[in-house]
């Protein structure tokens, strides 16, 4: 599930979003040195093989009234991650649901997931809810509450970046 | 916000028409001229209601990245946060009501960069960073439903 040279640099050029113009894709093609239709056929291949999951308006949650969010983190026996990972993952509570790594002794939580909510009570009574509905509340978990935000943007792979 | 921006926001987070005028195309849709489909989501871009017009890329396709954490004495984390912010690899960084107070995200075009940062951090500051890459995800982003009730 590689991506070539040519689809890398389209989506590094794309990781701060179209130009808001008449022909972005056009746009986006002058930076990459791409065709107009060679970027349309690259993105919908790259859509296709769910290398981009969703190509459109990306929304700021906080601003839209969304003030409360929780990082939930549960410590699931290895070989039930896999299954409980997937079944957190369809709800739709659940906006990004990631296996990672323990760091014993400070960090014992193997899977994240990330629900969002208009205030804290509402957030909290759907993970509540959500663990009693799926089958998971007797799994250790703890609620992160975000309190303050110093920084969200897209991601942004350059090359030179990581060069520095 | 009237509803064609709430349409903008809720309809379109998805599938931008791969056509070559793909705001002429939403303007099809909700009635309006390309010229205002464009309008509108710069306005709601300044607003920083939307982050961008652009893709969500399946994690670590495009370069690597890791979710960090950091447990940062109270009086200190101001300062650490902007220490951390300032890093263009950066792009989310939280603080989170847990010992461990300061989550941030760094993104680099290879694991040797994501390392080279972290390790950084902690050369700054002095404090352990710890790195908890992604090892599976079983989330297809849908974007997100609003709810404007």
């Amino acid at each position: 599930m590689d991506v070539n040279d040519r689809e890398l640099a389209l989506i590094s050029a794309l990781s701060g979003g179209l130009e808001l113009c008449a022909a972005p894709y056009a746009r986006l093609g002058l930076v990459v040195g791409m065709s107009e239709a060679e970027v349309i056929a690259t993105l919908s291949a790259l859509r296709e093989r769910g290398i981009i999951r969703r190509l459109g308006v990306i929304v700021r949650h906080h601003e839209l009234g969304y003030r409360a969010n929780a990082m939930v983190v549960w410590d699931v026996p290895d070989h039930q991650v896999g299954e409980v990972g997937r079944r957190l993952g369809q709800c739709p509570e659940v906006t990004l649901c990631y296996r990672r790594p323990r760091r014993l002794p400070d960090w014992p939580f193997n899977l994240f997931t990330m629900v969002h909510g208009k205030d804290r009570a509402e957030v909290e009574a759907a993970i509540a809810g959500m663990a009693v509905r799926e089958g998971v509340d007797h799994y250790p978990r703890h609620a992160l509450f975000s309190l303050k935000r110093f920084k969200q943007c897209g991601a942004r792979y350059s090359q030179r970046q990581a060069a520095e | 916000m009237d509803s064609i921006d709430r349409r903008l926001l809720d309809d379109y987070q998805h599938d931008l028409p791969l056509d070559p005028r793909p705001f002429a195309a939403i303007g099809r849709d909700l009635g309006i001229a390309e010229d205002e489909v464009i309008a509108r989501l710069d306005r709601l871009r300044q607003h920083g209601t939307v982050s961008r017009v652009g893709a969500v890329v399946r994690p670590n396709v495009a370069g690597a990245s890791t979710l960090a954490a950091m447990a940062v004495p109270v009086e200190w984390l101001e300062r650490v946060a902007a220490l951390v912010s300032a890093y263009p690899e950066v792009n989310h960084n939280y603080q989170r009501d847990h010992r461990l107070n300061l989550w941030f995200v760094v993104a680099c075009a290879d694991r040797a960069g994501v390392a080279m940062v972290l390790l950084d951090i902690s050369r700054r500051t002095g404090l352990e960073v710890l790195d908890l890459p992604m090892l599976e995800h079983f989330h297809i982003d849908l974007g997100f439903g609003l709810q404007w009730t």
